[in-house]
């Protein structure tokens, strides 16, 4: 994906204005738990865990890790040209929390699962949209 | 436990359309091929179904051909009498629709189900490479529903994509590989070979699945069904009338329905395996037979990994080792432990959409499996779904 593939976009919410336009300011954003501070991802009227009403937008470090992932060969879209790396990623902050997203700046055989990456923002152009993508991330504290 | 519901119902009689590739037909007109054929089957008259069933309904937008009829096409079409009728989609897996009829006539809601399924996507597809699910033509179309929204933005515009990924997790934890997986559709094959009404008959070798297009790895085209036309029936009768009907009566000894993960394709908690494993694991939970009394197991394979972990969750296997339990293709083969889509599976028959698993199992349990029967079948397990999809079914020719 050296090119910006022709993406189709979400439509933006209240709910999750968030989540696609944080990216604006750099910054990856979930709901959390006013009572018990889980994050909830896709948003959600009510906390998982505890039913807690309040759940209010909050940064993350955006680091994450490789849960699994593809290489996808097939041109399912118009413009969106393969191969490339759809990956489910797990944030740092909280194993449960996770994000479908896209694998870039590295060659799709590099990918592998528990693979370090750290959100990348994509400018989609269009309603403020900022797409989180993930690359790899050197994890020197490790 | 005592668990009286689903075993008042049973299968009284099935009935399919012509299947293949394309074949220009109005929808409507297959499933009401479909609907005669089983009401003939059960040895009952249009006016003795009293009841009507169907997944996923009427209208699916943005999956052209995904649906061919609903409930009113057919109630209207065959003029019916129905004090009961359901049809939607969502429920545990597309035989949803079918334990729905087994909890209508266990309730007394109604006597004679009719249960149809209907697809005619290969022709409502067209040519050209495949599309993604919901991918528009309009520039300003925007994704929403929780699906869509967190997968189209990404390219993941298919359950191919989105179960490729269960797949790498399995072989990641397990060790499994694509020479395992290979099995799946090797298996499909051979016995589509025996099926005359299968659309992909001609022989497969592992040279030519490992040869084969990739789609997502690691699926490659082999890994993935055909889009298909075609209908199937299904009769689900109360227990005490289908004495009265025409053939055997294939009681329904258990059904799988739960669902304790989240309901999501991307979000559930084991990327390992799916809804499936909570259906799986219900079904044991309603009868006294045990995975070793199966004789023959239909379990969907929209994509060949489906089929692999629906074998780990029905208990065949341990969780984990389902690459090891079909490589080399031995235990699921027709004369094998526990025969595996016998029919040819939807990889290998067409995608009739789960509907196809139940029939198959219906076949076999009747003896009308001809070149593919197994032999003496009692007990005969269907499954369909995958992702947040899942439900099965526990038949039995015995009274």
């Amino acid at each position: 994906m050296a090119e910006k593939p022709f993406r189709i976009l979400p439509a933006v919410t209240p709910e999750n204005e968030h989540f696609w336009c944080g990216g604006k300011r750099g910054e990856l954003c979930f709901q959390r738990c006013n009572d018990c501070a889980t994050y909830v991802h896709p948003p959600a009227p009510v906390c998982p865990k505890c039913l807690g009403r309040e759940l209010e937008p909050e940064a993350v470090s955006g680091r994450a890790h490789v849960a699994t992932y593809t290489i996808n060969h097939h041109p399912w879209i118009p413009g969106f040209d393969p191969p490339y790396v759809v990956a489910i990623v797990e944030i740092e902050e909280q194993p449960s929390l996770r994000l479908m997203t896209n694998i870039v700046d590295c060659e799709p055989d590099e990918v592998s699962i528990g693979m370090p990456v750290e959100v990348v923002f994509e400018d989609a152009g269009e309603d403020d949209i900022f797409l989180p993508l993930f690359r790899p991330y050197e994890d020197t504290a490790a | 436990m005592t668990v009286v519901g689903e075993k008042q119902s049973a299968i009284t009689g099935i009935g399919q359309s012509a299947v293949g590739r394309r074949l220009g037909r109005d929808p409507v007109e297959l499933t009401v091929d479909a609907c005669l054929k089983a009401i003939e089957d059960a040895g009952l008259t249009r006016d003795d179904i009293d009841g009507l069933s169907t997944y996923p309904g009427g209208s699916v937008p943005g999956a052209p051909g995904f649906t061919g009829a609903g409930i009113t096409d057919v109630h209207e079409a065959l003029r019916l009498k129905l004090d009961w009728f359901c049809g939607g989609m969502e429920l545990p897996g597309q035989l949803g629709a079918v334990v729905n009829a087994c909890a209508a006539v266990a309730t007394g809601l109604a006597t004679h189900v009719l249960c149809f399924r209907t697809v005619w996507e290969s022709t409502a597809q067209g040519g050209g490479p495949r599309k993604g699910i919901g991918v528009s033509g309009g520039g300003k179309f925007r994704a929403s529903g929780s699906t869509m929204e967190y997968t189209l933005p990404f390219g993941a515009a298919s359950a191919a994509v989105w179960i490729a990924m269960y797949a790498m997790r399995h072989f990641h934890e397990y060790g499994t590989t694509r020479e395992q997986l290979a099995y799946i559709a090797l298996n499909g094959r051979a016995n589509a070979a025996l099926n005359p009404n299968a659309v992909y008959r001609d022989p497969m070798t592992m040279d030519d699945y490992m040869a084969a297009r990739m789609i997502s790895y690691p699926f490659c085209l082999f890994d993935c069904d055909a889009p298909v036309d075609g209908s199937t029936a299904i009769i689900v009768s109360r227990a005490d009338a289908a004495a009265d009907t025409r053939k055997t009566p294939l009681r329904v000894e258990a059904v799988g329905t739960a669902l304790h993960g989240r309901p999501s394709w991307d979000q559930f908690d084991d990327l390992t395996t799916m809804a499936l494993r909570d259906a799986g694991a219900m079904i044991w939970k309603r009868t006294d037979l045990k995975p070793k009394d199966v004789d023959v197991a239909e379990l969907y394979d929209g994509f060949s990994f489906i089929a692999l972990a629906w074998l780990e969750a029905l208990g065949f296997c341990k969780t984990g080792e389902g690459g090891e339990f079909i490589e080399g293709g031995q235990r699921i083969a027709l004369d094998g432990e526990i025969p595996l889509n016998t029919h040819g599976g939807q990889l290998s028959g067409g995608r009739l959409h789960g509907f196809g698993m139940l029939h198959e199992a219906c076949v076999q349990l009747w003896g009308e499996g001809g070149a593919r029967q197994v032999d003496s079948p009692k007990v005969a397990v269907a499954a369909a779904g995958g992702g947040p999809l899942g439900g099965c079914m526990l038949l039995s020719n015995e009274s």
